[in-house]
């Protein structure tokens, strides 16, 4: 078990940067997720841990060891691929045995070892079967398998789930996090989809176009992200953002969108006051949009007259659709409320989670 | 055309119907010469002189049922009555049919000839023998009698032995240059080094060079050295002008493995050397497979280069050799030449056949990504 650090690191292909810079340090025991669109360099950053792409620039520690010159063989490191990338003429005890024989254990270890994990997995009675004859969450947790009986000091996941279907994929996440306390390993994941980072991760490191973007809690990430990017990224549906421009009235701050503007929260406007005029994007999570007849107490509400294009029910809420002037935003409110489609309404904000990101350079403002 | 779905059905049907048939056609076309040959390697030497290897198959043959002697005073210069039916001598050579569908046919001359009675019968020949086989496949002595008496002493053709020479020649020089080219190929495909690119290239170019070209070149050098006559000659000559085509196949199939698999292997702890026989070898058979039956069939039929390198060497020539040089010295002997001849494909039959599978698949490789 081990930590792991990023320094400096850049991987460039020609011309093109795929990793730009990157730090990170991932601690023992944590399991980290990596999150970006695709293409953004987040396997490439896993790539260069493991050792198969080199590093242009940087240092990459595992264990305080710097690692750049070391063979993957020699890293200690497990890798599960997307494509799970079994031995397709081996059994599944061959293929989970085939590290371990490389590195010359001897057969009672190899079995004892190979047993366990299966046992972990619950595969044992698939041991004598070809990965062929196997379905893609058995292939998957032989991958898992295979990573496992090496014991590892870090466990690299490279978007492990995508090729899952969606109720496999909910179910494996959940024994994943089971097998990441079991294991009290260093984990490193990397995936595209943002709900897998939320779920599983104790920290997520966003990536985009190779620069990281913010590393912190999910919980964290969720309420203050640190630009648009983040916030952008991060929850589904994705946080509304409006072109504004903060302006003072008096002792009061608002955000005018030009169709609306609503005041700022004293404690807030604290923050704000020394960006006034300027302009900036207001952003608001479609869960703090209410409809002011079932908003949660305490909050600080300020009403929007909207438009209903659209609502969606889901059962446990329902998406809204609205339009105010030529703002498009949606909201996530109760399904008790009695909106329909075509309606002109009233919606609430709560103005106590807004956030205001700087429109030049995309970061938060706080 | 009420029904237009159903006419198009029709059609459809009667095209494949086509299709198929034409197929039939082409097949019946290519392998009639080769049963030919299969049949008449077993036939007796005097039918094989008399009639064609079809005559094994059922037919209408005019059969004689009755023989006897002309009276002695028939006016043979006139016309003549036999047997119920009248003609000229020149007729009754050709014969005569009676109404009843008999034939009166004079066999001989005019003086000693006999008359035979002759009936359209289904007929099969079928007088099958494996002595061809064995006069050509063995070395040994065998005594003839011929039909005057007198014994003629017949030495049989020793194929057994130019069998063996030419499976000596073909498995290493299959071997050998799908060894080299496995390894090859692998290191073009996935090992990093200066030149790989430019190499490759180079290799894919010596397609062109054609074999004949450097025929006397490569003699002059194995004169040089020794090698002439000598099965390391072929086999080093086979190997040089295998390996371009074989190291191009390789590469497309073992370029086209999955890298995860390899990435998975690296990090697994194997070596390139591990990756090489524990992963791209079990997984490349298909394109092993197919070249090596390409390389043996091009080995196996070989004249060229056998002649060439090996020359007259009676205890190394191969079996192509042989066949050549027994179409001169017995070419009036079917059912040798054609038993020989059959003893040659054989192999490579079975060899197709058993490998037929990885042959279509192997050949595919790289274009398609199954």
């Amino acid at each position: 078990m081990a930590s792991v650090t990023y320094e400096h690191v850049t991987k460039r292909f020609g011309d093109v940067v795929a990793v730009n810079d990157l730090n990170i340090q991932v601690a023992d025991k944590e399991f980290l997720v990596l999150v970006g669109p695709s293409g953004c360099g987040k396997t490439t950053a896993l790539r260069l841990l493991a050792g198969l792409e080199d590093i242009t620039d940087g240092k990459i520690l595992i264990e305080d060891k710097v690692v750049n010159d070391v063979a993957p063989k020699d890293r200690d490191i497990a890798m599960v691929f997307q494509s799970y990338a079994l031995y397709p003429h081996m059994s599944v005890y061959d293929n989970m045995a085939f590290g371990l024989k490389l590195r010359k254990y001897n057969k009672d270890e190899i079995k004892r070892r190979v047993e366990q994990a299966a046992n972990i997995l619950g595969i044992e009675s698939l041991l004598d079967r070809k990965p062929k004859q196997l379905s893609g969450g058995q292939r998957q947790r032989v991958a898992v398998g295979r990573a496992i009986v090496r014991e590892p000091k870090v466990f690299l996941l490279d978007e492990p789930l995508s090729n899952l279907d969606a109720k496999l994929r909910v179910q494996t996440r959940a024994e994943l996090t089971k097998l990441h306390q079991r294991l009290q390993a260093t984990f490193i994941y990397v995936t595209h989809d943002q709900v897998e980072a939320m779920t599983m991760a104790t920290r997520i490191a966003v990536v985009n176009q190779g620069v990281l973007q913010q590393i912190d809690t999910p919980q964290m990430l969720y309420d203050k992200p640190n630009n648009l990017f983040v916030a952008g990224f991060i929850g589904s549906p994705a946080m509304n953002f409006f072109d504004a421009h903060l302006r003072k009235d008096g002792n009061n701050l608002f955000v005018d969108t030009g169709t609306f503007s609503i005041k700022v929260p004293d404690e807030q406007a604290k923050i704000y006051m020394p960006h006034v005029n300027k302009a900036v994007i207001f952003g608001i999570r479609p869960e703090d949009i209410h409809d002011p007849k079932y908003e949660a107490p305490g909050i600080i509400a300020e009403l929007v007259e909207g438009k209903i294009e659209v609502t969606e029910l889901m059962g446990n809420e329902i998406f809204l659709y609205l339009k105010s002037g030529e703002h498009n935003y949606v909201a996530r409110v109760d399904p008790r409320t009695s909106f329909k489609m075509g309606d002109d309404v009233q919606v609430s904000f709560n103005m106590g989670n807004m956030h205001i990101f700087d429109k030049e350079t995309e970061q938060a403002i706080r | 055309m009420s029904k237009k779905p159903k006419s198009a059905k029709t059609k459809s049907k009667l095209g494949s119907l086509l299709v198929n048939g034409i197929l039939l056609l082409i097949v019946l076309l290519w392998t009639i010469p080769t049963i030919g040959v299969f049949v008449s390697s077993f036939r007796d030497p005097f039918d094989i002189q008399t009639s064609g290897w079809w005559s094994v198959f059922p037919h209408k043959e005019w059969v004689k049922i009755d023989e006897f002697k002309p009276a002695d005073d028939l006016d043979r210069d006139s016309v003549m009555k036999i047997a119920g039916v009248s003609g000229t001598f020149a007729e009754f050579r050709a014969g005569i049919l009676k109404p009843d569908g008999e034939k009166v046919t004079w066999v001989g001359n005019k003086r000693l000839g006999m008359i035979q009675i002759q009936e359209k019968k289904w007929v099969t020949r079928t007088k099958f023998t494996l002595d061809n086989y064995d006069k050509v496949l063995s070395g040994k002595k065998y005594v003839i009698k011929t039909s005057s008496g007198a014994t003629k002493e017949f030495q049989g053709d020793n194929f057994s032995g130019a069998l063996l020479n030419s499976l000596t020649v073909a498995i290493p020089a299959t071997v050998i240059p799908i060894l080299i080219a496995a390894f090859a190929a692998y290191g073009f495909a996935w090992m990093q080094f200066p030149g790989r690119r430019i190499l490759f290239v180079l290799i894919v170019a010596l397609l062109v060079v054609p074999l004949q070209v450097a025929l006397v070149p490569i003699l002059k050098d194995y004169v040089k050295l020794d090698l002439n006559g000598t099965f390391l000659a072929v086999w080093l000559a086979h190997t040089g002008f295998g390996l371009p085509l074989a190291t191009y196949l390789l590469f497309n199939y073992i370029s086209g493995l999955p890298r995860d698999i390899l990435e998975s292997a690296f990090i697994d702890g194997a070596s390139h050397f591990t990756i090489f026989m524990r992963l791209i070898l079990p997984l490349s058979v298909p394109a092993l497979a197919s070249f090596a039956i390409f390389q043996f069939l091009w080995v196996w039929n070989d004249y060229l280069v056998a002649l060439v390198f090996i020359g007259a060497k009676p205890d190394v020539q191969v079996f192509t050799m042989r066949l050549a040089e027994i179409v001169g010295s017995r070419g009036n002997d079917w059912h040798l030449l054609t038993a020989g001849a059959f003893v040659s494909m054989v192999l490579p039959l079975i060899v197709f056949f058993s490998l037929q599978r990885y042959f279509v698949r192997g050949l595919l490789a790289g274009s398609v990504k199954g």
